[in-house]
C-alpha cells in the first residue's frame, strides 16, 4: 500500500500498513511461552500454592517481587511521559507514547502477580466484598485502581488525533478507528480541549503514582519484620520505581528503533537524555542504599542486623552483590562519560538497571522472612519452574501488548511530532525521513 | 466478659512435645506427610522452640511451648484486607476460613510465627478420618489457620454451664485446651486474665512471668514462667 498518504511521518504508520513475517514468528513465540506459562499457572491454581517454592516461613517470593517490580517499572513512563510534559521538555515527543503504554503494560501484570501469590485466588474479590480500610493492601486496591483507570486514560487521550488520522486514511478496520476516535475532526475547540485534558491527566498522574509506589513500600514498612518497618521505604520504592522504569524504557525505545526502523525519531539525543536522567538516579540509588543499610549497622539491633548479615554475607549475598554491580557500578561507569552514553552504552546500562531492579526487589521481600524473630529450622526459598514460568508469560504478555500496539497505532504521536517541527519544516524533514528510509 | 489467656511454666515443661500432639488431633490438623514436612509446609498449631544459647559444652537449651499468642494488639488482624482474621468479644484471635483468600500477609507479619497456610488439598485416608473432632471444622486449600485456644471447647463448657445456669468456673476451664489437658508435668494454666481470682491471673503476677518478643508491642495473652530466661 501506498505510505505517502500519510504525509511526512509516514514511516510511523509502515507498521500498520504492512505486516512482515518477522511479525507473525514474534507473535507465535510470545504466544507460545504466554501458552507455556498460562499452563503452569493452570497447574498451580488446581493443585495449590503448595507445588511452587514457596514455604513456611517465606510465603512470599518471586510473585510479590514481580508485583513490585512490573508496577514500579511502568513507573518510569509515568514520569518520562508526566514530568517532561508538565515541563515542556521538547525531547520527549518521540518517547511519551511507549513510556505511557510502559505505564499501563506494568499496571495491569504487576497487579496480576498479587492473584498468582493468593493461596485461595477465586475468592480475590472478597478484596472489594469484604475491604478492612485498615489493612494496607486495601490501600493498594485503591491506589492501583486509580492508577490503573488514570493510566489508560492518559494512554489514550493523546492517541485520539491519530486515531482519527487512521480512520480517515485507512481502508480497513473502519469501525474499530471509527469508535475509538470518539468523533475526532481536529477543530479548534477539541484541540484546546484535549491538550487540557491531556495536562490535567499529566497532573494527575504524579501524585497518583507516587502513593502507588509508597503504597506498594508501606505494606512493607508498615509490619513490624527487621528491615521492612523502616521510615525509608516509601522515597526508596519511588526512586527504586524511578530508576528501573527509565531503565526499561530505554531499552523499550531501543528496540522499537531497531525493530520498527524509528532512528529519525530516536535519536542519540534522546538516549543520551535518558541517559543522564538514569545516571542521576544511579547516584540517589546509592545514596538511598548507603542511608538504608549505614543506619542498620550503626544501630546494630540484632533482629536488624540477622537480616542485615543474612544480605550481606549470608545466603544472599549473591544476590546482593550483584544487584550492587548492575545498579551501580555497572550504569554508573557506562553513563559517567560522554563517550560510553551512546546508544549502546545507554542499552546496556538501562538493561543492566532492570535486572538489578529486579534482584532490589527480592532482597527487600525475601532475606526479612529468611530471619523469623522466634528460632525456626533454618528456613530456605528456591523458586521452582511454576515460578519461573508465570514470570516469563507475563514479560512476554507485556512484549505481546507492545506488538500487537504497533500493529494497531503509531508508537510515536504523530500530531505532536507535526506539532513540534511546524508543518512546513516538518513536510521537509519527513521527505527527507522518507528519502532515508526508502 | 472474660479475657482468655494462658500461662506456661518453662520450669515444669520437659519438651516432651505432647501439647502438640494433642494439639494436632484435637484440631483436625492434617498431617502433610513427610516430603512435604522436609520442604517446611508442614502445619502444626501448636510448636515447642528450642531456644539455644551459648556454644557446645557451654550449651544451654530452653524448650518454649508455642501456642497462637492470642496478642491484645494482633499485628495479623490489623494488616488482613478482608478481616477474615478478627478478635473476638472474649479476646480470641480467630480466623474465618470462609472468607480467608490466601494473601499471607497476616503469616508475613506475625512476629511468632504461629500461622499457617494449607498449601495443598490434605486428604484423610481412612482410618484417620475416624478420628477427627466433629466440632472442628475442616480447612479447605489456601486459607490461613492457627491456635483457636480450642475455642471449640470453651463453647461447650459454656454451653453446659448455662444450660445448669451457673458461671463457668476457674477449675474447669484451667485444663480446658487440648494442649493442656494432656500436658504430663502439669506447666500449662489457661483462664481468664480479667478476673483477679483465677490461676492465670494469678501466675501472670508472678515475677517469673515474661511473655516474648514483648518489645515489638503485641501484648501477648500468653505468658511464660521461668526463673531464668534463656
Amino acid at each position: 500500500m501506498d505510505l505517502d498518504r500519510f504525509g511526512e511521518h509516514a514511516v510511523l504508520f509502515r507498521p500498520i500498513v504492512s505486516t512482515q513475517k518477522t511479525f507473525y514468528l514474534a507473535l507465535l513465540g510470545l504466544v507460545l511461552i504466554i501458552v507455556w506459562g498460562g499452563g503452569a499457572y493452570i497447574y498451580q491454581f488446581t493443585q495449590g500454592l503448595g507445588i511452587t517454592g514457596l514455604s513456611l516461613p517465606i510465603p512470599w517470593g518471586v510473585y510479590i517481587v514481580n508485583f513490585i517490580f512490573f508496577i514500579a517499572v511502568g513507573f518510569g513512563g509515568t514520569l518520562t511521559s508526566a514530568v517532561l510534559r508538565i515541563f515542556d521538555a521538547k525531547w520527549r515527543t518521540p518517547v511519551t507514547r511507549a513510556a505511557e503504554l510502559m505505564t499501563v503494560c506494568g499496571v495491569i501484570f504487576g497487579t496480576i502477580n498479587v492473584v498468582f501469590a493468593l493461596a485461595k485466588p477465586e475468592r480475590v474479590f472478597n478484596l472489594f466484598l469484604y475491604p478492612r480500610l485498615g489493612s494496607p493492601l486495601i490501600w493498594d486496591v485503591l491506589a492501583i485502581g486509580s492508577y490503573l483507570m488514570f493510566s489508560l486514560i492518559y494512554l489514550y487521550l493523546p492517541m485520539i488525533p491519530d486515531i482519527a488520522r487512521l480512520r480517515d486514511t485507512l481502508p480497513t478496520r473502519k469501525r474499530f478507528y471509527r469508535f475509538l476516535a470518539l468523533g475526532w475532526t481536529g477543530s479548534a475547540r477539541q484541540k484546546r480541549l484535549l491538550e487540557r485534558l491531556i495536562n490535567l491527566m499529566a497532573l494527575l498522574m504524579i501524585p497518583t503514582a507516587v502513593a502507588v509506589h509508597s503504597v506498594l513500600a508501606w505494606i512493607f514498612s508498615m509490619t513490624i519484620r527487621p528491615m521492612w518497618h523502616s521510615t525509608i521505604f516509601g522515597p526508596y520504592f519511588i526512586m527504586g520505581a524511578i530508576f528501573s522504569g527509565i531503565g526499561a524504557l530505554i531499552v523499550v525505545m531501543a528496540i522499537l528503533r531497531r525493530v520498527l526502523h524509528l532512528e529519525g525519531y530516536l535519536k542519540p539525543l534522546h538516549f543520551n537524555n535518558m541517559g543522564i536522567l538514569l545516571l542521576v538516579m544511579t547516584i540517589a540509588w546509592l545514596y538511598f542504599t548507603i542511608a538504608e543499610y549505614l543506619t542498620v549497622l550503626y544501630g546494630r539491633e540484632p533482629a536488624e542486623m540477622a537480616v542485615f548479615n543474612a544480605r550481606l554475607f549470608g545466603e544472599f549475598a549473591p544476590q546482593f552483590w550483584a544487584q550492587v554491580g548492575t545498579c551501580f557500578v555497572i550504569p554508573f561507569a557506562l553513563l559517567i562519560s560522554q563517550r560510553t552514553r551512546t546508544i549502546a552504552g545507554t542499552v546496556i546500562a538501562g538493561a543492566s538497571v532492570v535486572v538489578g531492579m529486579w534482584l532490589e526487589r527480592f532482597i527487600i521481600v525475601v532475606p526479612t522472612l529468611a530471619r523469623p524473630m522466634l528460632p525456626y529450622p533454618t528456613p530456605t526459598y528456591h523458586p521452582n519452574w511454576v515460578e519461573w514460568s508465570v514470570t516469563a508469560a507475563c514479560a512476554a504478555a507485556i512484549a505481546l501488548v507492545f506488538l500487537l500496539f504497533v500493529k494497531l497505532f503509531p508508537v510515536i504521536s504523530v500530531w505532536e511530532m507535526e506539532e513540534e517541527t511546524g508543518p512546513e519544516t516538518a513536510r521537509a524533514v519527513g521527505a527527507a525521513r522518507m528519502a532515508d528510509s526508502a | 466478659m472474660p479475657r482468655w489467656g494462658m500461662v506456661i511454666d518453662l520450669d515444669k515443661c520437659t519438651g516432651c512435645q505432647a501439647c502438640t500432639i494433642a494439639c494436632q488431633a484435637e484440631n483436625n490438623v492434617p498431617v502433610v506427610g513427610s516430603r512435604e514436612s522436609l520442604e517446611q509446609r508442614s502445619i502444626s498449631w501448636h510448636y515447642v522452640l528450642p531456644d539455644h544459647k551459648g556454644e557446645f559444652p557451654h550449651q544451654q537449651v530452653q524448650f518454649i511451648p508455642r501456642p497462637c499468642f492470642h496478642c491484645e494488639d494482633p499485628p495479623c488482624v490489623k494488616v488482613c484486607p478482608v478481616g477474615a482474621t478478627y478478635i473476638d468479644d472474649e479476646g480470641l484471635v480467630l480466623v474465618n476460613y470462609d472468607r480467608c483468600i490466601g494473601c499471607k500477609y497476616c503469616v508475613t507479619n506475625c512476629p511468632y510465627g504461629v500461622r499457617c497456610v494449607n498449601w495443598r488439598h490434605y486428604e484423610w485416608p481412612e482410618p484417620y478420618d475416624q478420628y477427627q473432632t466433629p466440632e472442628v471444622c475442616l480447612r479447605p486449600e489456601g486459607v490461613v489457620e492457627k491456635c483457636t485456644f480450642c475455642v471449640h471447647r470453651l463453647e461447650k463448657a459454656k454451653r453446659e454451664a448455662a444450660a445448669q445456669g451457673r458461671e463457668l468456673s476457674d477449675a474447669e476451664v484451667v485444663l480446658l485446651p487440648a494442649c493442656n489437658e494432656t500436658c504430663p508435668a502439669s506447666a500449662r494454666y489457661f483462664g481468664d486474665l480479667d478476673d483477679p481470682e483465677s490461676t492465670v491471673s494469678y501466675l501472670a503476677r508472678d515475677p517469673r512471668a515474661f511473655r516474648l518478643l514483648e518489645d515489638v508491642g503485641t501484648e501477648p495473652r500468653t505468658y511464660y514462667l521461668a526463673e531464668e530466661r534463656n
